[in-house]
């Protein structure tokens, strides 16, 4: 029963959803509707479950004194004081938690980490973007053309951006698509496989 | 003491020539024209013929880590429609960005003088964007009942009569994650509405194949995108700047893979001519 309960549910969830969607009725709507709060109430139970388990599992590892465990420390005093902040002197432009917490840690930190990478792609394109073989050739003068294609200094170079659209508009696209439907088969299969019980992968 | 082998390239002689070729442009005009692309200039033309008082809708998805490539999409978009007296609806579904689009919209709005409530709504976040964008399609008060600054959506003057994305004019996507598959999927693909999309140049070759399906009316692909929209809208600003420092450290990097192939080639002669 644990088993199949779930899977009742599931199979009558999905199918009702999907033929949901041709029923263009206000009572069928009404019952979308009542759906996608549920999916919000449901997410919020998510959000719960993983502040939890980050909490759990770093208070783990400053109790065993692992590796980089004082990283832990520092990242549950940070959730407790963005939380506090926000909870106790609002989220507005005038609260503690925008002009400290925001402002002045979060928002300098993550820029900062992503301009590093300007430095690191430097560093990897010198050492590792080699012409090795035919196909990584193709790869590396396809990046070449397509960088410079894409800033002004590009299009004083005669060719470039005509290649630059080329390459963008033809195979990068077909490219695309050929994933993108890949990827909607493959969904459509899982998702029909999870709804009729074949693969019950939240049951494990 | 060791020779200096320009072949052999120490990391840090990189690291340095990167940063002087961001930062020194940065003393230098900016290019005065930058060529502009059909689909920057269908997301400009479309919001240009819209009559006062549409409402256009900005969904905000980016942090500060993406925030030299997409605020600057954010502003331009957010003059235009304030120079011509459109309404903006915007709601950011990254959790990390709140703050920053909350602050960028309050900047533009004190600009043209415009008033919270009236001429602009900032609904904030919420979690699941999936979610979130599905339950907007019934009713933007199923997945907002109030807007960031806790007044309810009912109480606000300008939500008055706008119950979901039919009451909208267009939809801008400005975002630096796969969060437009959301909005394509779950939004456009569900709901029928005029949906284009900002990305960051990274993921902007990936959505040009909803273009030709029409999924997508319009696309903003990265700083470069957000230069020729502030070129069409004569607003040249952190962007246009912007197109100087790429165009430096983006032919910095060729050199760099010329000079890393040539510096192969060099040495698996040298390896080939001993054995």
């Amino acid at each position: 029963m644990q088993r199949l309960l779930p899977r009742i549910i599931t199979f009558v969830c999905g199918m009702f959803l999907a033929i949901q969607y041709f029923i263009p009725h206000k009572s069928s709507e009404k019952v979308y509707e009542t759906s996608i709060d549920w999916l919000i109430i449901v997410g919020v139970f998510a959000i719960v479950l993983g502040i939890l388990s980050l909490v759990t599992v770093n208070l783990e590892k400053i109790r065993r004194k692992s590796a980089g465990y004082r990283h832990a420390w520092v990242l549950l005093a940070g959730l407790v004081f963005m939380v506090v902040a926000g909870i106790v002197t609002g989220t507005g432009q005038d609260g503690l938690f925008l002009r400290l917490g925001y402002n002045a840690i979060l928002n300098p930190i993550t820029a900062t980490m992503f301009a590093l990478l300007a430095f690191y792609i430097a560093s990897a394109a010198y050492r590792a973007f080699r012409a090795r073989s035919v196909l990584a050739t193709i790869l590396l003068l396809s990046a070449i053309i397509v960088m410079l294609g894409r800033v002004p200094a590009g299009e004083v170079i005669p060719g470039i951006p005509w290649l630059t659209d080329w390459l963008i508009n033809v195979p990068n696209m077909a490219a695309k698509r050929a994933i993108t439907i890949g990827l909607g088969l493959g969904g459509s299969a899982t998702a029909l496989k999870i709804v009729l019980g074949i693969e019950a992968p939240h049951l494990r | 003491m060791a020779r200096f082998n320009i072949l052999e390239l120490d990391r840090r002689f990189i690291f340095l020539m990167i940063f002087l070729s961001v930062l020194t442009p940065l003393f230098l005009p900016a290019p005065k024209t930058v060529k502009v692309s059909p689909e920057v200039k269908k997301v400009y033309d479309r919001i240009e013929a819209l009559p006062a008082g549409c409402i256009v809708m900005l969904a905000c998805e980016y942090d500060p880590s993406m925030s030299a490539e997409m605020s600057p999409v954010n502003m331009v978009v957010l003059r235009q429609c304030f120079r011509k007296n459109l309404r903006v609806l915007t709601t950011c579904l990254m959790s990390n960005g709140v703050s920053l689009v909350e602050s960028e919209i309050n900047l533009v709005a004190a600009e043209y003088d415009k008033k919270n409530g009236v001429d602009y709504v900032y609904l904030g976040y919420k979690p699941y964007p999936a979610a979130i964008i599905l339950a907007m399609g019934e009713d933007f008060r199923l997945a907002f009942p109030s807007d960031f600054y806790n007044t309810r959506l009912d109480d606000i003057p300008m939500m008055k009569g706008v119950k979901n994305y039919q009451d909208v004019s267009l939809v801008l996507a400005i975002t630096s994650t796969s969060g437009i598959d959301y909005w394509i999927t779950y939004g456009q693909g569900r709901y029928r509405f005029p949906l284009a999309a900002a990305a960051s140049a990274v993921m902007a070759p990936n959505y040009y194949n909803y273009l030709d399906s029409g999924q997508l009316f319009g696309l903003i692909g990265g700083l470069r995108g957000a230069a020729e929209y502030e070129q069409l809208a004569k607003k040249p600003a952190a962007a246009t700047k912007g197109m100087l420092v790429q165009s430096v450290s983006h032919l910095l990097i060729v050199g760099l893979i010329v000079l890393g192939n040539v510096s192969f080639f060099v040495a698996r002669r040298r390896r080939r001519g001993q054995e």
